[in-house]
């Protein structure tokens, strides 16, 4: 499943790097906001579901290659995080569900293919 | 559903409050930190986190949280655990990360909560 | 040891500069991936080089991150003046922290820091002086799984 359609079905806001999510596949998801635990723990090509809005999560996502992330309830991304995001090409997404009902929805869209 | 019921889902361990496994859970709340939980979570809601410190406890307590899980396999420790077992907080404990907890419980029939500051009744996502 | 002809590159990372954290690790990676070093170790670096750089930023007035790359390990080295550790015992359980709030706030300080640093390394030397600074070694070997 591509970001594109991800974020169509779940009605997410893009903030950044719009272009890439037509040609961005996911491959699972990862949710947490501890970044040493994102950092070993999740895998290239997850989504990362957080509700960190500071410019690290961009320094995560790239070092771990994710396909993009999704900040949960309605949450605003720092000027320097889309600034920092949009120059290294990570997408980022804003949702206004909380975590657990997103997390919830992504894992049945990619169960159900 | 009741508690053992997701005890059994994920496979979890029953770390603390084995005589409340019959309660019943409607709504969950995934977070890490805690001042997300303290903001939004609802009372009587399951908190699924990978923080594993007194902390989280302390702030399940102060909100009415009917239980916690542990997720991501995250090692305890006695205070930890001592703690929830003088504040009377159920602990259960698995190893799948985040992602796979949320994903199975919603699947199950789990419902998020959001407790909305501003509101004078509790909202809740549906 | 590693020799000096092995070292690949000398890393300057300012204390409380959490602007840029993140920066060194990616610039190390970078370098790593156009070296030919496989998808595993660069991983397990990847992991290993941001902890540190975050702890040097989150704990140090300034140090350095020094990578070298030898025909079978790639070696970290992280130098700080700061602090430094009174109880490397105790900073070495996990979820031990000293971090404050503010870092806390931003998903650093869960004190797992060291702890994956050092399960990921093959060889993993943590040695401080406290009110001086502190230097840590991780060697991840090229044949590691």
């Amino acid at each position: 499943m591509t970001l594109e359609t991800l974020a169509e079905k779940l009605g997410l806001k893009c903030k950044c790097c719009w272009e890439k999510l037509k040609t961005t596949e996911i491959r699972g998801g990862y949710a947490g906001d501890l970044l040493s635990d994102v950092m070993a723990n999740s895998h290239a090509g997850a989504v990362w579901v957080t509700r960190q809005v500071h410019q690290n999560i961009v320094a995560v996502a790239l070092l771990k290659e994710h396909a993009g992330i999704i900040i949960v309830q309605g949450a605003n991304p720092e000027k320097d995080t889309l600034e920092k995001a949009t120059r290294e090409g990570i997408p980022i997404m804003v949702s206004d569900l909380p975590e657990f009902e997103l997390v919830g929805r992504i894992y049945q869209l990619l169960e159900n293919g | 559903m009741r508690l053992a019921d997701i005890r059994d889902i994920l496979n979890a361990k029953v770390i603390s409050g084995e005589e409340k496994l019959d309660i019943e859970i409607t709504t969950a709340f995934g977070a890490d930190l805690m001042s997300d939980v303290l903001a939004f979570a609802r009372s009587g809601c399951l908190l699924i986190t990978g923080l594993s410190n007194p902390q989280a406890v302390r702030t399940a307590y102060a909100l009415d949280i009917s239980a916690i899980l542990v997720c991501r396999g995250k090692a305890l420790t006695d205070k930890f655990v001592n703690i929830a077992r003088e504040l009377n907080i159920p602990i259960l404990w698995t190893q799948y990360i985040m992602f796979e907890v949320c994903g199975r419980l919603y699947q199950e029939g789990l419902i998020g909560c959001v407790r909305q500051i501003a509101d004078t009744e509790d909202k809740r996502i549906a | 040891m590693p020799r000096d002809e092995h070292l690949e590159g000398i890393y300057y990372i300012q204390g409380r500069d959490f602007v840029d954290a993140g920066v060194v690790s990616s610039e190390i990676k970078k370098r790593l991936k156009d070296k030919g070093i496989t998808e595993d170790v660069i991983r397990k670096v990847a992991v290993i080089t941001f902890e540190a750089e975050v702890n040097i930023i989150s704990y140090a007035d300034q140090g350095t991150i020094q990578l070298f790359i030898e025909p079978d390990a790639i070696t970290v080295e992280a130098t700080d003046i700061g602090p430094g550790i009174d109880d490397i015992e105790l900073a070495l359980q996990e979820g031990y922290s000293t971090a404050d709030d503010s870092i806390r706030e931003m998903g650093f300080g869960a004190g797992m820091g060291l702890a994956n640093i050092k399960k990921f390394s093959d060889v993993f030397e943590l040695t401080s002086e406290p009110g001086n600074g502190t230097c840590l070694k991780s060697v991840v070997r090229l044949d590691s799984e």
